[in-house]
């Protein structure tokens, strides 16, 4: 039987669909009219919302299905490999995208592995090759020093997972309509030897990886007391704070802020660099950026190079008048 | 409690420098190092072995040259290494690398846990660990930033999340993926440098390990790299030099105006 369709892994928390899944929708919307298919959006989860998964369909689904159970309730890479197989199996989908998400980084290998097809991780952009409908999908390697574009000629479905914020949400649309499908997942698929004993929230982070604003601090902070004059920026623009390797390793801020190639990598709407000398660590995970504000004292610094607006001038200047002169409501 | 800890030689990613009239990375004069999330792994798993004893054993798939890199985490306390290494390997992508990593990890043979650092600073995918545990049937708990506690049969752990932390409970064996968080990588010490030249690294090619020729290499590995080019990351930035109280304030103010005219904020 023939592999048709295209396919993204919506994901929920708390029954709540996720925004990563309705910037899936953007991507795979394109790439089911490129391919002349439909787009059907999978989720996993116990009692998802009713609304979110019609939402689903309001931003560019043709189809639902999602699975549910109490032991999918939370991610666990056994179950949630095993419905996804399954999944793959009955419907046969040719093209799968995942957000590069905690659980999309994890699920996908373990599904791409079994399936003995292709997957490539963090993209930037996907396309459809126009002689041979594959999808090509590209991505940064070598600390975004090069992107690759990469196929899967033979193994079906072919598998991506993409960069959360690389697109904004696909929009709600009036009137259309799709067919939303709960599925009981079997029984016998959920077996797990990895158990979710708790949850501890982050109360520090603002949701990093989430945030539409952020404010990094880098080096040029010069001390960990300082970072408050960022946090103070920070809460002004309700921006999440960032922070460059150096400053995680001098105890300044912790690992969960630290932003580039061995942290984490964000595609915010607006990125402001304060004392951040923009290393090829800490580039990339971060020039995708839509607006890249930096301020630095170094002029010359590599920062400016990939920086929308620079500003050449100690931060500690720059910064309280900064406050004192953005409006008062963020939107 | 035995160990395994998968390693790569990665560029130092750093040093990298790109060659801007055709597009590709200039390798001459690069230094190969231990891939710098892998450090974190190792760590853990030397610090795993002083609290409960057994050993940690390295592997590592890629050319001979490879052997540095395990010889070094032997010089931070690794018990001995294996390399896999065999020209049929050559282009492997995550599944082919996996496979053959897997099929090295089953003939070491009698580990308890497999911790892997988050992902590689070259190839940057993350995938070689969950793909490791998919091949061995093991389960895995990746973005581990905390090693709570160990019991005969189970690990806990603290697994790092867009939103918190997870705390979870993995059956042994199994795999772990690590972050940063997890341990801070002691240095090489004398000793451990002595005992990594004296340490002999075995070298197992494809006839060594229970494989089959069709899924080696680029052969078999699914994905196929279409084209490599240099991105353009450089932007047109407007740049405000601050020398004095007016400029400060004029920069300041069209600073708020792009803001406000780019609407993000």
């Amino acid at each position: 039987m023939q592999h048709e369709g295209v396919w993204i892994l919506a994901e929920q928390i708390d029954g709540r669909v996720q925004r990563i899944s309705h910037e899936l929708l953007i991507r795979g919307k394109d790439l089911a009219r490129k391919r002349g298919t439909t787009l059907t959006a999978l989720i996993f989860g116990n009692g998802v919302d009713t609304g979110d998964l019609q939402e689903l369909i309001d931003r560019g689904a043709d189809r639902v299905v999602a699975m549910e159970s109490p032991a999918l309730e939370h991610f666990l890479p056994e179950p949630y490999t095993a419905c996804m197989l399954k999944i793959i199996d009955e419907y046969r989908p040719e093209i799968i995208i995942a957000g590069a998400t905690s659980t999309g980084r994890t699920l996908m290998p373990l599904v791409a592995i079994k399936a003995h097809t292709g997957l490539t991780a963090d993209c930037t952009v996907l396309d459809i090759e126009e002689e041979t409908g594959n999808l090509l999908q590209t991505r940064p390697a070598i600390g975004g020093n090069i992107m690759a574009t990469i196929k899967t000629p033979k193994g079906r479905p072919q598998m991506a997972t993409v960069r959360p914020h690389s697109t904004k949400p696909a929009p709600k649309e009036t009137g259309r309509t799709g067919d939303v499908t709960r599925l009981q997942a079997p029984q016998n698929l959920l077996a797990s030897r990895v158990r979710r004993v708790d949850f501890i929230p982050d109360v520090d982070e603002h949701g990093l990886s989430d945030a539409q604003r952020v404010v990094v601090v880098g080096r040029g902070i010069k001390k960990g007391d300082n970072v408050e004059l960022a946090r103070k920026l920070a809460d002004k623009l309700k921006a999440a704070i960032g922070a460059t390797r150096d400053v995680v390793d001098r105890g300044w801020l912790s690992y969960p802020h630290q932003i580039g190639l061995s942290g984490k990598t964000i595609t915010p709407q607006l990125y402001i660099g304060l004392g951040a000398s923009g290393s090829i660590q800490h580039l990339a995970g971060m020039q995708t950026s839509e607006v890249i504000v930096a301020v630095n004292t170094d002029p010359e610094a590599q920062i400016f190079k990939v920086a929308d607006f620079g500003i050449v001038a100690s931060l500690f200047d720059v910064v309280p008048v900064l406050i004192e002169k953005l409006p008062v409501e963020g939107k | 409690m035995r160990i395994i800890v998968p390693i790569k030689q990665v560029p130092e990613t750093n040093a990298v420098r790109m060659d801007e009239s055709t597009g590709t990375m200039i390798r001459e004069g690069v230094e190969a190092i231990v891939n710098p999330l892998d450090l974190y792994s190792i760590e853990l798993a030397i610090r795993l072995r002083e609290e409960h004893g057994g050993e940690v054993i390295g592997v590592s798939m890629g050319p001979p040259k490879a052997a540095t890199a395990l010889r070094e985490a032997i010089s931070m306390g690794l018990d001995s290494g294996v390399l896999v290494s065999d020209k049929a390997f050559a282009g492997s992508d995550t599944w082919a690398t996996s496979y053959v990593l897997a099929a090295a990890i089953r003939k070491i043979g009698n580990f308890d846990l497999i911790i892997c650092g988050e992902r590689a600073t070259d190839g940057d995918t993350g995938q070689v660990g969950p793909g490791i545990a998919a091949f061995l049937d093991l389960p895995v708990v990746s973005y581990v930033s905390k090693f709570d506690s160990l019991s005969s049969d189970a690990c806990r752990v603290h697994r790092l999340v867009e939103n918190g932390y997870e705390l979870v409970e993995m059956e042994l064996p199994g795999v772990l993926t690590v972050v940063k968080e997890v341990a801070d990588p002691r240095l090489p010490t004398l000793r451990g440098k002595q005992k990594a030249r004296r340490t002999d690294i075995p070298s197992w090619s494809a006839k060594d390990l229970d494989v089959n020729a069709g899924d080696l290499g680029l052969a078999g590995s699914p994905t196929r790299v279409v084209k490599i080019f240099r991105p353009s990351v450089a932007r047109k930035c407007i740049k405000h030099v601050v020398v004095d109280e007016g400029t400060l304030h004029k920069a300041v103010d069209e600073l708020v105006d792009f803001l406000q005219n780019k609407q993000v904020i």
